[in-house]
Parts: C-alpha cells; sequence; structure tokens
C-alpha cells in the first residue's frame, strides 16, 4: 500500500539535516549513509551518497531522475553469481 | 471495412469486443467508450455509421486513452528511466529476471524463457591437479 499523501515524501531527519548543511554551505562531498529506506526527494539531486548495502558503501550520485525512489534502490545487496565464475577464481 | 485511429481494422465481430482489438483498450475501456457515445454495444464493428466511428475516435482523444505506438513508447520510456538510474528494479529488466520479489532459485519461467542447462566450465589444469 503505498504512503498517505499527507505525510509527504520518508526522510530520515539525520539525512536530512546533513543535506540541508550541504545545501547551505554549497559544498559537495559525498554523504556515508546507512539508511536505504529514505525517499530521494529533489534536494538530493546533485548529491553523492554512500549507501550502505550491509556490507560496503556503495557509490551514488543522485540526478534529477531518481527522484521518488528510495536510496536503497541503488546499492544492490545481492551479488550476482555466474556458473563458472568461482571456477576461474581458482586459476589464480 | 472500420478503421479506428491508423490501423485498427475489427471487422465481423461485437464493436464491445473489436475494440478490444486496439492496443491499449481492454474491455471495461471498451465499455466505457460505448457507454459515453451512446452506442449499441451488440453493433457490429462493420455496420457503424461513419458518424458512430467519429464519436469512437472522439471518446478515444477526448479522454487521453494513450492507445498503440504512443502507449508502447510509454512503456519503453519508463523501461529505460530505470535502467538508466541503475535501480534494481531496471537492473532485474536489464537481466531478465522477476522484477517484484518473486522467488527465482524456481519458476520464474516466464521471465526467464525455456529451461538452459548450464554446466560448470572448468578450468582445465583442475582435473591435472596442478592447481
Amino acid at each position: 500500500m503505498a504512503r498517505s499523501l499527507k505525510k509527504g515524501p520518508f526522510v530520515e531527519s539525520h539525512l536530512l539535516e546533513k543535506i540541508d548543511k550541504l545545501n547551505a554551505s554549497g559544498v559537495k562531498k559525498p554523504i556515508k549513509t546507512w539508511s536505504r529506506r529514505s525517499m530521494v526527494t529533489p534536494d538530493f539531486v546533485g548529491h553523492t551518497f554512500l549507501v550502505h548495502n550491509g556490507k560496503t558503501f556503495h557509490s551514488v550520485f543522485v540526478t534529477e531522475n531518481m527522484v521518488g525512489h528510495k536510496l536503497g534502490e541503488f546499492s544492490p545487496t545481492r551479488v550476482f553469481k555466474k556458473h563458472g565464475s568461482h571456477t576461474a577464481k581458482v586459476t589464480k | 471495412m472500420p478503421r479506428l485511429l491508423g490501423v485498427e481494422i475489427p471487422p465481423e465481430k461485437r464493436i464491445e469486443i473489436s475494440l478490444t482489438y486496439i492496443y491499449g483498450i481492454g474491455f471495461s475501456t471498451a465499455k466505457r467508450i460505448l457507454e459515453q457515445t451512446n452506442i449499441d454495444p451488440n453493433l457490429r464493428a462493420k455496420n457503424l455509421t461513419p458518424q458512430q466511428l467519429n464519436e469512437i475516435i472522439h471518446a478515444i482523444t477526448n479522454n487521453k486513452i494513450k492507445i498503440e505506438g504512443d502507449l508502447r513508447r510509454e512503456m519503453q520510456g519508463n523501461l529505460k528511466r530505470l535502467q538508466a538510474i541503475n535501480s534494481y528494479r531496471g537492473i532485474r529488466h536489464r537481466r531478465g529476471l522477476p522484477v517484484r520479489g518473486q522467488r527465482t532459485s524456481t519458476n520464474a519461467r516466464t521471465r526467464k524463457g525455456p529451461r538452459k542447462t548450464v554446466g560448470v566450465i572448468r578450468n582445465p589444469e583442475a582435473k591435472a591437479g596442478k592447481v
């Protein structure tokens, strides 16, 4: 079920604070975050996020098209394993 | 031969049904259109007067129903966007795997297509015991 429009998009408050600070000062530096559940709002555009995927931080540069998606959608949590790829590693 | 908005030619069937041959118009949309234009849904498509055909065309364009090429283009655009921003859904589309979290260990044959056996590509030296 979709979220009620009345509440507006969900963004973790600490993340929002950081964005506001960066936007006010005008500097762009990557923001490390664990908050995969935060929605990308228009303020995020142009910033780089390091989104945790459970193991490492995945660098995500936010563009206009990404507005409305959640940060976690851009940081895959699973590794796609092909057949034979692990045997190739044995070669080393 | 009735012709609606380009190439659509559904002739011997009831208009209610033949409208659904247009890509983007299903049964309920067809019924809604006919209700608005006050056309008997039991009429055969070939028996419609040019005026009635015009009314149907008007109803489709006025209701902003996307059909055929426009609809296909829109859907393609949506897909492209998901893939361009590298979202999870886009990646699943690219791989041809189910997009909405279904299991893939078994089933998922609609997305994956016919079963193909994948053997392990062995490192030839592994057998000789050199590794």
